[in-house]
């Protein structure tokens, strides 16, 4: 299961650097969409992977019942997950506003801060 | 002590005020303040001469051994009375020269600057103390080089002075270090106390290395003795105080300061004679074919330095008490000699000697200065010159060494220096008139500083006990120790140096008859490039440039993707070696127990990035994104997150259909980057993949004991009433933290909202 995990997270890292490596810039917030995912998974897996008991009270008991998945890193990506589609609307409008000012997506023929 | 530098400091901030309120009166005023340090430090003389040094101590980082101490002995007093005395006149001297120029109170400014600098080189004890010192004459000189701003030449010599001596400082700053280590202190007056331990310490080549050559670069010795000629572009006053008088003579004074401690090795005393043998020839050559006067006492004055190098290398007894005479003798006519030029050249406009003739009726006073200071320098009886140069004729037949090569170089450079004083101080004057010239009368302020330096230069003939007891032998004494008391004698009656003079004047005179027909030489290419020292200079200066352009059109490019790759391509490679070698492989439990439907999920997430990396248009790259997405958030659920299956389910849902509603106003794709750039990333990102692969099995390798996952789990119910521990984590235990993440996203949402609905003012001109 873990190699598996490895394998997976690794393979979302590269295809997340080598769409941030294109000239496009669609491709470079398709690549950092890609990122966000590979870490998320990540953490997860780094937290040991427990097969469908989460972290919940049942009723009568006081905490959870041994083997339930670590509830601190879901917060940390749930948190993760919500700010990465912050920035990813934010970036989504704001390459179609340069795309509508500037006439490109060619990250090279975008030069200077006016246009 | 400090009293006396900060006082000048203080002074040299308060001219351009004091030069604004009291307009041509400033310059005298001015003077005050160094000639009463000059008469301050004439008065420590006695008390110095009995062998008690004068010593000050402030602290300042003594944690880095960094102190402003003071120690004023014989050698240091004899500089410190130069500085200040020379200063005083040449700070008058000034008020003539900018007669009625209003911007000149900068000039003043940066002169007092230099003055103080200059004043602490000499008198300071602390390594680091001096080279602070060190740096600000060199940087108060580019200042004062580059004055005339508004000329390109000025600049350039300005920038090359700079260059020159300031990287000849860096090297000092190397070898101070390197001293204060092996000598296992940063006062100077304790490192000369601690004998041979500096020579004998494994680091003794490299501090030689580093004083030699701030020495060096400072005083203008060959290969570095070409920024001194150029640096005459600055205004007169400077070229006779900084590049004759004083700075320039930085280097050897630091040279015979260390003396005691670096100089007892073969390979210091042969380097240094044999820089400063050659110096002075070359300088003295070199000034003898040149033309321009100030060009003419400039390469004379290398020559000088070079031959107070040579004294050094000497290193006897003798040697180090001509150094000190020929210090006070060049210091008082090479002095007046600028200062003539000065005047001439600001009077009549003309500085070539071959055009200026017959100004004495037009100019008494100049021409008995220039005269007198002439005669000092050729070394006529009853000038002070004259006791230098049998000085350091007796000095070069008492070194042990070669004794016959050194006083063959001093008698042929002694001799062109015949040809060039009677060229720059006499002929102007006395010589027949070239041309008709319109000269200006000289102001009174403008011919003090002259006359007193060469009055003073014929009367310190006659005064050899006073100086030779509270001057020179102090200065000597102090770098040699005072076994054997020289007396400085005027006359030492018929002998074998005696003759020596009285040649060098015969073929400086016979020099002097020929030179007209050297004449030419002056406009061939090695008179303006010997030994291609100036081209060496420009071609390295060149190389840094187009290095610095290199390195800047490569790494700062301004292509976000290449500084992303290179930051990726480093982290990579370091942390990759890092983990190679420091991984125990063995030790990973890699389990391998895989569902159905668990490999079904990951089957579609390798899918979906495939098509996605593959994508060639925009919709299929949008659908193998969402599907990504999709499946992500059921392996949340499928390893017991629902509430991250859920968060992910909307959040993907929202993506996607933002993509969607911008899709068609967003450009194609089209592959813009060529097959071989393709496969580079490839490769570069494959690597990125599999360390990401080795950093997540190696990491759940590790025991995990997480303290918090037990905290919050046993505390979510018990404190907090939730039965969704996650959910309680997030809303009441780190509830700032979510309210924070809410303020992000309200952010975010104004910006796109912003994005979307604003648009700019319609300018109609286009600007946008």
């Amino acid at each position: 299961m873990q190699v598996v995990f490895a394998a997976i997270i690794g393979m979302l890292y590269a295809g997340a650097v080598y769409m941030m490596l294109r000239r496009s810039i669609v491709k470079l917030i398709i690549g950092l969409a890609l990122f966000g995912h590979a870490t998320n998974l990540l953490i997860f897996a780094v937290a040991r992977l427990v097969r469908y008991n989460p972290a919940i009270v049942q009723k009568g008991d006081s905490a959870p019942i041994e083997p339930f998945a670590d509830p601190v890193p879901q917060a940390l990506i749930l948190t993760a997950i919500v700010i990465g589609f912050g920035v990813q609307a934010f970036s989504i409008v704001l390459i179609k506003r340069v795309y509508q000012t500037v006439g490109t997506d060619d990250l090279d023929q975008i030069r200077g801060t006016d246009s | 002590m400090l009293l006396a530098v900060c006082s000048i400091f203080a002074l040299s901030i308060a001219a351009p005020f004091l030069h604004r309120i009291a307009k041509d009166y400033c310059a005298p005023l001015l003077a005050l303040l160094p000639g009463s340090i000059c008469f301050y430090f004439i008065s420590l003389a006695p008390r110095i001469a009995e062998g008690k040094p004068v010593e000050e101590k402030w602290e300042w980082v003594p944690s880095l051994g960094a102190n402003l101490t003071f120690y004023v002995e014989g050698l240091s007093l004899l500089f410190a009375i130069l500085v200040t005395g020379i200063g005083t006149l040449i700070v008058i001297y000034a008020g003539g020269y900018f007669k009625g120029d209003a911007a000149s109170g900068r000039f003043y400014s940066l002169l007092l600057l230099f003055m103080g600098a200059m004043l602490g080189i000499v008198i300071s004890d602390n390594l680091f103390a001096l080279f602070v010192f060190w740096e600000l004459t060199s940087i108060s000189s580019y200042l004062l080089i580059g004055y005339n701003h508004k000329d390109e030449e000025s600049r350039s010599s300005a920038l090359q002075a700079l260059i020159v001596t300031g990287g000849g400082g860096l090297a000092l700053l190397a070898g101070f270090v390197l001293l204060g280590m092996a000598a296992g202190s940063f006062e100077i007056s304790a490192i000369n106390q601690s004998g041979p331990e500096v020579v004998h310490h494994s680091l003794y080549p490299l501090v030689v290395i580093g004083v030699l050559v701030g020495a060096f670069t400072k005083s203008a010795q060959f290969p570095f003795h070409f920024w001194l000629p150029n640096a005459m572009a600055a205004p007169a006053p400077v070229s006779a105080y900084l590049h004759s008088a004083t700075m320039v003579k930085a280097g050897v004074f630091l040279l015979a300061r260390l003396h005691p401690s670096i100089a007892d090795t073969p390979v210091f005393v042969w380097t240094v004679s044999i820089v400063g043998a050659m110096t002075m020839l070359l300088g003295a050559v070199m000034g003898a074919i040149s033309t321009d006067m100030k060009r003419m006492l400039a390469y004379t004055t290398v020559s000088i330095l070079g031959c107070l190098t040579l004294l050094l290398g000497v290193g006897v007894e003798s040697a180090l008490f001509a150094f000190g005479v020929l210090v006070l003798a060049h210091a008082l006519y090479k002095g007046t000699l600028f200062l003539v030029a000065g005047t001439v050249e600001k009077l009549s406009g003309e500085r070539n000697v071959k055009h200026l003739g017959g100004l004495f009726s037009r100019l008494p006073a100049l021409g008995i200065a220039g005269s007198l200071a002439a005669m000092s320098m050729i070394g006529v009886p009853l000038f002070f010159g004259f006791v230098a140069k049998e000085a350091i004729y007796e000095a070069a037949l008492k070194a042990t060494n070669m004794s016959g090569l050194w006083i063959a170089a001093m008698v042929v450079s002694s001799a062109l220096f015949v040809a060039v004083a009677i060229l720059v101080g006499i002929k102007p004057f006395f010589g027949p008139e070239v041309r008709e010239l319109t000269v200006k009368k000289a102001p009174a302020l403008m011919l003090v500083g002259p006359l007193m330096l060469s009055v003073l230069g014929f009367a310190f003939f006659f005064l050899p006990d006073l100086l030779g007891k509270y001057l020179i032998h102090p200065s000597s004494a102090a770098v040699i120790g005072d076994a054997n008391i020289i007396v400085l004698k005027s006359w030492h009656g018929l002998n074998a140096v005696l003759g020596l003079s009285v040649l060098t004047i015969a073929i400086g005179i016979v020099i002097y008859r020929f030179l007209p027909k050297l004449g030419s030489v002056s406009e061939s290419s090695f008179a303006k490039d010997p030994f291609g020292a100036i081209s060496v200079y420009e071609r390295s200066l060149a190389g840094v440039l187009r290095f610095g352009q290199w390195q800047a059109s490569t790494l700062q490019n301004g292509y976000l993707r290449k500084y992303i790759l290179l930051t990726i391509c480093v982290t990579t490679a370091f942390a990759g070696i890092v983990f190679i070698l420091h991984t125990n492989w063995k030790s990973l439990h890699l389990t391998f127990d895989l569902r159905v439907h668990e490999a079904a999920l990951i089957i579609v997430m390798v899918a979906a990035v495939a098509i996605l990396v593959r994508a060639s248009s925009r919709l299929t790259a949008i659908v193998a994104l969402g599907v990504l997405g999709y499946a992500v958030a059921l392996v949340f659920m499928l390893y017991g997150a629902p509430d991250l299956t859920m968060t992910q389910l909307c959040i993907e849902t929202l993506s996607v259909v933002l993509f969607v509603f911008v899709l068609y106003r967003l450009p194609q794709f089209i592959r813009l980057s060529r097959r071989r750039t393709r496969l580079r990333d490839a490769i570069v990102a494959s690597c990125v993949g599999a360390l990401m692969a080795c950093l997540v099995l190696v990491a759940s390798s590790e025991p995990a004991d997480s303290h918090l996952r037990q905290y919050y789990s046993t505390k979510a119910y018990e404190e907090a009433f939730g039965r969704n521990v996650v959910n309680v984590i997030l809303v009441d235990f780190r509830a700032l933290d979510t309210l924070g993440e809410i303020t992000v996203l309200a952010v975010a949402a104004i910006g796109v909202f912003a994005l979307l609905k604003l648009r700019p003012p319609a300018d109609t001109e286009g600007a946008a």
